[in-house]
């Protein structure tokens, strides 16, 4: 096996509430290699949404040590951090999270904006983006002039148009059928066919059937860490 | 980079069109307001100079006395005791570049069929240097024709429209107070003096000619003033002294003894009227000014809305890899882009409303390059300065809480 994307060593985090502190995780131990595929599960409020925003570097961990790529996160400037979003770790979130008032060849350009890229070869790379989630002929569209599923499909374009070397996706078939959803999910598949390491957020069983490996949060511990039972007998 | 950003300020304000207008209008009113204040308080300046100017620069006016009778006190020039000497001793004065006596009135002159009473002045050729009145057509009399007292006149274009119409005045024969004068030549155009007569309501006579043949002179060799004009405005006080003294000696007055003329900085009169102009157009830039603070509050108001309303936004930018300048130039770009375009505007504005104004009251506007850039400097100013604090908020949330806000 290769070497780990992600290690995390006694990870907790605690949220101020006016019930006194709260512990959202507590003692989280784990690590990701390159190219898994990794459904994390857990009833809501389990801790499991606060662990990928640690993991995606939108939160930060109020104890414990996550080593991104080798780097300890928690030593980051803001600065820092959010190059680490833009380049490292591609996000995909249940509502999608488009930007209204942009086309979908602009919402998929948009990390390459914050990369210093030039206008050309931001269209460029979105552009072939948005062919590989099969949307080409939407270029011009508004996201509100697309259904759910083709939304997310973009969502997923802009998460992949820096080649990160993580996509992280938060719930990414909750707005949408199952239909959709397996259609999102052979999507995230062939991307993990290719290489990329994903970490997703689901409640079905279903959805993280597709994952090789699944773990499971329970009241801020992880509880379970185990291999899709296809993967054990393959 | 810059361009895709500029792109992207241009379409949030477009997402919101009348929010947009109402914001710029603060600016686009308040820039228009210090413009067109800046150029009636400047066209008012200029007139105030144009004035000074045609009354004659760095002059003194010496009065003589006055006169008192069983306790009744004249006007001042009612007494005579400023004499022809007086001035010729005043202009050997070092700093003195001309003295003249000037003996003023005002007389019923007729020429052919025409009657007219205008001013009359009796002076020596000098004093059209003092008051830096040309001669346009003809020719100024001369120090010889006061000294034999020749009856010429030249006279102001007032005067002349009044008596010969569009005829030529210059060889013409007037009579004044019954006596015949030759014109030998028209005056410039001068226009309302400082006291807002028309000085070109009037004749000039030498000096001589005046006292003996018009107003009859009771005591000949004396004057009701005399106009000084020095070489610089800065030895006026020094000017003022010497002169003072060396009256004071000619006319033996002892020490403690009050004067008897007076002497007057007319330059000082003139300064003080143009300051007076340029205290009341930075008053009146001072109140437009405030309402351009009022615009700035505008901007920051709907900046502060926006962020608001688009922390969402901000948190989805954040997630995808947005730094914190980014988010910070984003906003701040669309605060300076309203307040520059609103400036533009209210240039525009400001300049149409100031040649309106001109047109309708005859006020003179002077739109100077200077009050343009400062207002366009003012309003980026005012852009960065306001739009700053919301950019700042927007830039500085956290990425978590400004993707959950709803």
């Amino acid at each position: 096996m290769s070497t780990p994307v992600i290690r995390i060593t006694g990870l907790g985090k605690s949220y101020q509430t006016a019930a006194g502190l709260f512990p959202a995780l507590k003692a989280v131990e784990m690590s990701i290699t390159a190219g898994e595929f990794v459904a994390v599960m857990g009833p809501s409020g389990s801790g499991k949404s606060t662990f990928m925003n640690i993991l995606g570097c939108l939160d930060k961990a109020t104890t414990g040590q996550y080593e991104l790529d080798g780097r300890s996160v928690a030593e980051l400037s803001r600065d820092e951090l959010a190059i680490l979003r833009n380049r490292t770790i591609g996000f995909v979130f249940q509502g999608f999270n488009l930007l209204q008032r942009m086309t979908l060849l602009e919402n998929v350009a948009l990390p390459l904006v914050y990369s210093g890229l030039d206008h050309a070869e931001r269209q460029r790379r979105a552009a072939e983006m948005l062919h590989k989630v099969g949307l080409t002929d939407k270029a011009d569209s508004l996201p509100s002039q697309i259904s759910g599923g083709q939304q997310q499909r973009v969502a997923i374009a802009r998460a992949l148009v820096n080649r990160p070397r993580l996509l992280l996706a938060d719930e990414p078939t909750g707005n949408l059928d199952s239909r959709t959803g397996d259609e999102i999910m052979a999507l995230f598949d062939a991307l993990n066919q290719e290489g990329i390491t994903i970490v997703l957020v689901t409640h079905e069983p279903d959805i993280a059937q597709h994952a090789k490996r699944q773990v499971r949060f329970h009241d801020g511990h992880l509880v379970s860490d185990q291999l899709t039972p296809h993967e054990v007998a393959a | 980079m810059k361009l895709a950003m500029l792109a992207e300020a241009w379409r949030a304000m477009g997402a919101n069109r009348l929010r947009t207008l109402l914001t710029m209008l603060g600016m686009v009113i308040g820039v228009g307001a210090v413009v067109l204040m800046m150029a009636i308080g400047q066209g008012a300046q200029y007139a105030i100079q144009q004035t000074i100017s045609a009354m004659g620069s760095n002059l003194f006016i010496l009065l003589s006395g006055h006169t008192a009778s069983s306790g009744v006190r004249s006007a001042s020039g009612s007494a005579h005791t400023l004499t022809v000497a007086d001035a010729d001793a005043i202009a050997e004065l070092p700093g003195v570049a001309a003295v003249a006596p000037i003996h003023p009135g005002s007389a019923q002159v007729v020429y052919g069929p025409n009657n007219w009473n205008t001013a009359v002045i009796g002076s020596t050729p000098a004093y059209l240097d003092v008051r830096s009145w040309p001669v346009v057509s003809g020719q100024a009399f001369t120090a010889s024709d006061v000294r034999s007292a020749t009856r010429v006149a030249l006279i102001g274009q007032t005067a002349a429209e009044n008596l010969f119409g569009d005829e030529d005045p210059v060889g013409k024969t007037i009579r004044i107070q019954q006596s015949p004068f030759t014109v030998l030549g028209v005056l410039g155009l001068k226009g309302q003096g400082m006291d807002g007569r028309d000085q070109d309501d009037s004749i000039i006579t030498p000096l001589t000619t005046a006292q003996r043949s018009v107003f009859g002179a009771q005591f000949p060799g004396t004057v009701r003033m005399v106009m000084v004009q020095t070489t610089t405005q800065q030895i006026m006080p020094q000017i003022e002294k010497s002169m003072t003294a060396l009256l004071r000696q000619r006319h033996r007055t002892r020490e403690g003894q009050e004067s008897d003329f007076y002497l007057r900085n007319l330059t000082s009169v003139a300064d003080s009227a143009a300051e007076s102009t340029r205290v009341m157009s930075m008053l009146l830039g001072a109140i437009a000014s405030v309402s351009l603070l009022v615009g700035g509050i505008g901007i920051m108001n709907i900046m502060l809305v926006s962020v608001t309303e688009r922390t969402r936004e901000i948190g989805i930018r954040m997630a995808i890899g947005a730094r914190e300048r980014d988010i910070l130039l984003q906003f701040l770009l669309e605060a300076v882009i309203i307040s520059v375009a609103g400036c533009f505007i209210g240039l525009l504005l400001g300049i149409g409303c100031a040649l309106l104004t001109e047109w309708l009251t005859d006020t003179l506007v002077i739109i100077s390059a200077s009050s343009v850039l400062v207002a366009f400097g003012v309003a980026a100013t005012v852009g960065i300065f306001f739009g700053y604090y919301p950019a700042l908020k927007a830039a500085r949330m956290d990425p978590i809480e400004a993707l959950r806000y709803q």
